[in-house]
């Protein structure tokens, strides 16, 4: 065993979702969304409540969970930032902002800083090509990026953060 | 009344139209004779925030670029209804231009009515082509309606709309259910004409898709969006909701015997779902991997039943085709392409944002004559069209008319919509292997051509851009193409090496200059870059080397500096940071 399974989430959590979906043909999508949505991430033993809930082998709902971009296996940061990486923001210099931000919070795409506070995710295109280079933050887009712009965005949510958390 | 409009569609929420909402609210939120509101996606995304004001529904001015901080003039102008204190905010005549040589069909009600508002909708006709076929025609006599239109597929492929409503209403189903499947999944990277129309008119689409649904006697009615576009998602949730508390959506629509309902499927990131078959099984629950046809989706699509899959656009065309006729859709356009198509015009234009046009028109016009050319004063190179699937077009070629057989012939495909522009520094090596890098991340891996051969085009392309490039690597590309386009499972890996295909054809050059000189003429790939201080523009400011982050570049203050060049990281921050231009690269 790897030991992956001990793992102990709330697996109560979801129960209302499985009661809802689980015996629903074709729903399996759309219960790791709301699975994500609970948890901010699938967790492994989680993966493994849906099969058994759904009546499928854990391959196979693993299978469908690292087969699309939206599914993340590991916990994201406070922030996760979702840097546009379309061919608009190609041709407008997406790939110096990614570096830019790389280089300032000490990651690569795809990881979280060490305080948990920002992970970076460069995404395919978030539709809003006319404002490129873009970002989304939990939610928030911002837009006609440059180098200094976006760090400033991360300057202002650390602060805003660490403001939150002495209150 | 007067009425204030702000512009909110996702394009105008990032660039803070939301912010000016809230900031007019508190301010006109006591005056009974002024309403508020909210529209969707105008397409001028490069003026916004746009706030219209209007008198009824006479549109009096269009303020431009707005911010929050402008809330409280734009307000007091209003209620005093001078709106000479605004000034500076009102359109340009020659932005007045990006709208007026459009010709707006499927686009026709975005940025003017209120997408949350169903009435909204009815008092621009809305539903009017909907009653019209449940009231008085029969389920042939609208699919030879879109036949005469000569609509054709608005997803890229091109293919005749009419003819695979058909093929569905003929299909038998085994359980007696047959499906329509609206595909919002928007995946190519710099179109977003379908978030658009989502977000902006939803109830054009759910009109659109229930004339279709009556066509081939569809029982239920799924929209897959993607997930990424949350907002579209949430307008489209509460249209429908909205549509069904107003007969339009559910069991017997507007009184007819017909009765089809309409759910929201939220696609969770991938690519390839964009093909049909694909789609179908992300819609079951798998893995999102396509599947040989035959049988095709009309045979056996959605839970193994007949299914009918058409793009967004296609709907947002249908409910005016009805109520003006096919004649008069197919009146416009060319021999081979009818009515108009919608484009996102983005990339180093002017003036970026979503243009409709009849077919027909040249390229040259969009770009050009709408979008206002390129900025920077800057040389125009290429236009890239269709995205992964399509090409690059070059400059020369631009007199090029829209139209699936013209622009096919030019390597690069109509595609859904995507339009990036480029200029002289953008690298078309470096393009070639932007489009690579993603379909190998996007192959879902089924076929070995695809996933191998999309692997190894862009290995061969990155040795390139990094300075490693063979002799023969251009035909080697040009070979491994060839056998990935002949030989893959589905549309993605068959149209994959079009991106690196079309640039070899045009810009063979640019090939060359990185094999051969190790140079790129774009000076975008950094590999290939040399940094050099001009001794005697330098002043010794000590600025560049105070930035380098290598520590690469020596020198005292008040006397020239120089870079090593073997340290260089070719990050390009001196040449940013030169105040004298004394920093050249090459």
């Amino acid at each position: 065993m790897c030991g992956c399974k001990e793992k102990k989430s709330d697996l109560s959590l979801i129960s209302g979702i499985l009661d809802e979906y689980a015996k629903v043909p074709g729903s399996l999508i759309t219960i790791l969304q709301k699975a994500q949505e609970v948890y901010g991430y699938l967790p492994v033993d989680v993966i493994y409540h849906i099969a058994e809930a759904t009546g499928n082998s854990p391959a196979k709902v693993l299978g469908v969970a690292t087969f699309y971009t939206q599914f993340r296996l590991q916990p994201v940061g406070k922030y996760l930032i979702m840097l546009c990486q379309g061919t608009a923001c190609h041709v407008n210099g997406s790939e110096r902002i990614l570096a830019a931000i790389s280089e300032n919070l000490g990651i690569k795409n795809g990881e979280t800083t060490e305080d948990g506070l920002f992970t970076l995710s460069s995404v395919a295109c978030l539709g809003c090509c006319s404002l490129s280079p873009v970002m989304m933050i939990n939610g928030e887009t911002y837009g006609t990026l440059t180098p200094d712009k976006a760090l400033t965005i991360l300057k202002e949510l650390r602060e805003k953060a660490e403001k939150e958390a002495q209150a | 009344m007067k009425r204030i409009i702000v512009g909110e569609g996702s394009c105008g929420i990032a660039a803070g139209a939301a912010k000016v909402y809230s900031a007019l609210e508190p301010l006109v939120s006591g005056d009974k004779s002024i309403h508020l509101g909210i529209t969707g996606c105008i397409g001028m995304c490069y003026l916004e925030p746009i706030v219209d004001i209007y008198e009824d529904d006479t549109l009096l001015q269009r303020l431009v670029l707005v911010s929050e901080n402008d809330a409280p003039a734009v307000a007091q102008a209003v209620k005093s209804g001078d709106l000479s204190g605004v000034e500076h905010l009102f359109i340009k005549d020659e932005d007045k231009e990006f709208l007026s040589k459009q010709t707006r069909i499927a686009l026709r009600n975005c940025g003017i009515v209120d997408p949350t508002d169903i009435h909204d909708y009815e008092k621009r006709g809305g539903y009017e082509g909907l009653k019209k076929v449940l009231g008085s025609m029969t389920p042939e006599e609208v699919i030879e309606v879109i036949k005469t239109s000569g609509l054709a597929g608005r997803g890229g492929a091109g293919f005749p709309t009419w003819f695979k409503w058909n093929a569905a209403r003929n299909s038998k189903s085994k359980s007696g259910a047959k499906y329509l499947i609206c595909n919002a999944d928007e995946g190519d990277p710099g179109a977003f004409m379908d978030r658009a129309v989502i977000e902006s008119d939803p109830h054009n689409l759910i009109e659109g898709m229930m004339i279709g649904a009556y066509a081939i006697g569809a029982t239920e009615a799924v929209v897959y969006v993607r997930a990424e576009y949350p907002l579209a998602i949430k307008r489209l949730e509460s249209a429908i909701k909205e549509a069904r508390a107003n007969g339009m959506l559910g069991k017997n629509i507007c009184g007819s015997d017909f009765s089809c309902d309409m759910r929201i499927k939220a696609g969770a990131g991938a690519f390839v779902c964009g093909e049909e078959t694909a789609l179908i099984a992300s819609l079951e629950g798998q893995r999102g991997m396509p599947r040989l046809k035959p049988p095709f989706p009309a045979q056996a699509g959605y839970n193994s039943e007949p299914s009918n899959i058409n793009n967004v656009e296609t709907f947002a065309n249908v409910p005016w085709i009805l109520v003006n006729g096919g004649e008069k859709f197919a009146a416009m356009g060319t021999e081979n392409s009818k009515g108009t198509k919608v484009f996102a015009v983005t990339g180093k234009v002017r003036k970026g944002g979503l243009v409709e046009v009849p077919m027909g028109m040249t390229l040259r016009d969009v770009i050009f004559g709408i979008a206002g050319g390129i900025r920077d004063g800057k040389q125009c190179k290429a236009v890239q069209l269709g995205g992964p699937s399509g090409g690059c077009i070059p400059y020369e070629l631009f007199d090029t008319v829209i139209d699936y057989k013209a622009l096919t012939a030019t390597g690069a495909i109509m595609g859904s919509g995507g339009m990036v522009v480029m200029d002289e520094n953008t690298c078309m090596v470096g393009i070639a292997k932007f489009f690579l890098d993603f379909t190998t991340k996007e192959s879902c891996g089924k076929c070995v051509p695809c996933r191998i051969g999309t692997k190894r085009l862009c290995e061969i392309l990155t040795r390139i851009v990094e300075g490693n490039g063979k002799e023969g690597d251009v035909e080697l590309l040009e070979e491994l193409c060839n056998a990935v386009k002949d030989s893959s499972l589905c549309g993605l890996g068959q149209t994959a090496p079009n991106p690196v295909l079309t640039t070899i054809r045009y810009f063979r050059d640019e090939y060359d200059a990185h094999i051969r000189d190790k140079k790129c003429p774009a000076h975008e790939c950094a590999a290939l870059l040399h940094y050099h201080i001009d001794e005697e523009k330098c002043k010794g400011c000590t600025l560049c080397a105070r930035k380098c982050p290598a520590k690469a570049i020596d020198g005292t203050a008040k006397n020239p500096h120089t870079i090593r060049q073997d340290a260089c990281i070719k990050c390009g921050q001196c040449f940013a940071a030169c105040r004298f231009g004394a920093v050249t690269v090459e």
